[in-house]
């Protein structure tokens, strides 16, 4: 069974985000890239998935950029090779261009069990899962916090939402996408790391997946990015606790008017 | 044909504050472009009653949808919006939105602006704005194909009022032959409140409460007196004391309410990017340097096992 990982990278949560003069796009000047933090328990299912029942895990990537560097650092984590896809093509690339190229490339893999993050943390978008089910003709289930597969068939916990879990069961093949609390994934030890050094890594550009411009041409485009507006000045309630707690909610009820 | 189109929630009949709050917008928008505004209502509710807010038809899917499913959902709005001939369509940022809207977007080969906070009519067309790169930047989102697709983060835009007459209720035909997936058991907590990213209050703790039982004793009874959500930073979460559907922030749940109170939350640049776009931040953290003041609308600068009792007591006091 050949399972894969859809991983992104994305600027790494902690730098700071820079506007290009314009607004109508992001700098990518100095930006430290690091695979989205939710893939990561992608692939550490996937690799947990394949260390009970066998078969081999396949990282795929899409980018306008060389993303080897955090794919093979993710290879690492146990994966046994790797697709990039890069294209300028996806320079511009919206939700729906990334899950076209990434499914045709799972597709061309013959994979059967697909991984991802439930969303990228640079985009927010949370689209490009469900689209890659969608375009293969696979079902997905979403948030998933834990995951069981016995011969075809699977289970799954999803998290919708106010606490509640649900318990899903079917058949393969399936797209899963991974919420907090999946699984606890592993950090490579340095054996593992000379190790990925030597695992295939293809670099695929679109029109090696017989794709072509047009059929990733984004209808989604974003502009006039600007930092979150400032608030006014907080407003420091001073005194003992009971004074303080006394004048927070009259300002809560009479100025703010949210209680 | 064009129009606007929007997804109703309910929860077994009853609508959602999203659904009359989409409305309400999805209206302004609608006259702006001088074309109709339409509802979609997937199962049994009383969908002639969303005439109030100004849908003038209102595109009933059959059927039964009370235990989700994602394939289902998806040929259900499928079907409504080719019945209705919408342009756009509005949906909360729900689970639901999350789900089964980008297969929506997928099946029709078309493009979703989401989580958006507004949004606004442009040349003719519907803009979205929404946080991105986890709240550290804002940007307008467009969307060049129709239908256009917007999910809308809950409260983002104020209840209208309640207006007019009956709407005219179309029935859409469904054919689904089922996805092949079967929700088995649905395991519901113990104490059931609003999701976080749907509630209007929210008291977080962070990790200064020390332990889970700190946290329990502290956090929830001002979280239950407010009829709040229960919110945590990652670092509360990681030391478990709290659960992972919990956590606000980049790596959590990105969250909209009216009022948020983080109680011993600095206030790290991961855990804005899930809460900055709140209406009113209260911050109590015994740091006066803690970052999260910068954000706050009001500042305690005490020890939160003082406060955040005393606040609960006074909570009590002014709601009873």
């Amino acid at each position: 069974m050949k399972i894969g990982v859809c991983i992104k990278s994305t600027p790494d949560t902690s730098s700071r985000i820079q506007i290009n003069p314009g607004g109508d796009d992001l700098s990518e000047a100095g930006v430290k890239w690091a695979t989205s933090p939710y893939d990561m328990f992608a692939i550490e299912e996937a690799v947990q998935t394949k260390e009970a029942t066998g078969g081999e895990v396949i990282l795929f990537s899409a980018s306008h950029q060389d993303t080897s560097k955090e794919v093979r650092k993710a290879l690492a984590l146990g994966p046994d090779s790797a697709v990039c896809i890069q294209d300028d093509g996806l320079a511009k690339a919206d939700s729906l261009s990334f899950a076209t190229s990434l499914a045709k490339a799972i597709e061309a893999e013959g994979c059967t069990l697909v991984f991802t993050g439930k969303r990228a943390s640079d985009g927010n978008n949370i689209q490009v899962p469900a689209m890659v089910a969608e375009l293969l003709g696979w079902p997905h289930v979403s948030f998933v916090t834990d995951f069981e597969l016995d011969g075809e068939s699977f289970k799954a916990v999803r998290a919708v939402g106010g606490g509640v879990e649900e318990v899903i069961t079917g058949n393969l093949p399936v797209v899963i996408t991974a919420e907090r609390g999946l699984n606890s994934p592993r950090y490579a030890k340095l054996p593992m790391i000379v190790k990925a050094k030597k695992k295939p890594l293809a670099t695929k550009s679109l029109a090696d997946l017989g794709l072509t411009a047009d059929d990733v041409a984004p209808i989604v485009t974003l502009s006039n990015y600007e930092p979150p507006a400032e608030r006014g000045d907080c407003i420091i309630l001073e005194g003992d606790a009971a004074t303080t707690a006394k004048e927070l909610v009259r300002r809560l009820r009479e100025e703010a008017k949210v209680l | 044909m064009s129009g606007i189109l929007v997804l109703a929630a309910h929860a077994g009949g009853t609508f959602k504050r999203t659904a009359t709050e989409l409305l309400g917008k999805g209206k302004e928008l609608a006259d702006s472009l001088g074309v109709p505004l339409f509802a979609a209502v997937l199962g049994d509710a009383p969908a002639a009653d969303l005439g109030q807010f100004g849908a003038s038809k209102v595109f009933v899917v059959g059927g039964d949808f009370s235990s989700y499913d994602t394939l289902h959902v998806t040929a259900a709005l499928k079907a409504a919006v080719d019945a209705s001939g919408a342009t756009v369509l509005l949906a909360p940022s729900d689970f639901t939105g999350a789900d089964a809207m980008p297969r929506l977007t997928a099946r029709f080969r078309t493009g979703q602006a989401t989580e958006c906070t507004d949004l606004r009519v442009e040349g003719g067309r519907v803009v979205g704005r929404r946080p991105t790169n986890g709240g550290k930047v804002s940007a307008d989102v467009h969307v060049s194909k129709d239908p256009a697709i917007f999910t809308v983060r809950p409260s983002s835009f104020g209840q209208p009022a309640a207006g007019g007459g009956a709407a005219e209720v179309v029935a859409v035909a469904l054919d689904f032959a089922g996805s092949g997936l079967t929700l088995v058991e649905s395991r519901k907590p113990e104490t059931t409140a609003v999701d976080l990213t749907e509630a209007e209050r929210i008291v977080s703790g962070g990790r200064s409460l020390k332990s889970k039982e700190s946290f329990d004793s502290v956090i929830r009874p001002l979280s239950d007196a407010l009829n709040a959500t229960t919110g945590a930073s990652r670092a509360a979460v990681d030391a478990h004391f709290a659960g992972h559907d919990e956590q606000v922030g980049e790596t959590g749940k990105t969250v909209n309410p009216v009022l948020y109170i983080a109680c011993g939350i600095s206030g790290q640049v991961q855990h804005l990017g899930g809460m900055r776009t709140s209406k009113v931040i209260v911050a109590i953290n015994k740091d006066p340097e803690a970052p999260i003041f910068k954000h706050a609308t009001y500042g305690i600068v005490d020890d939160l096992f003082d406060v955040v009792p005393a606040l609960t007591a006074e909570v009590k006091a002014a709601l009873s």
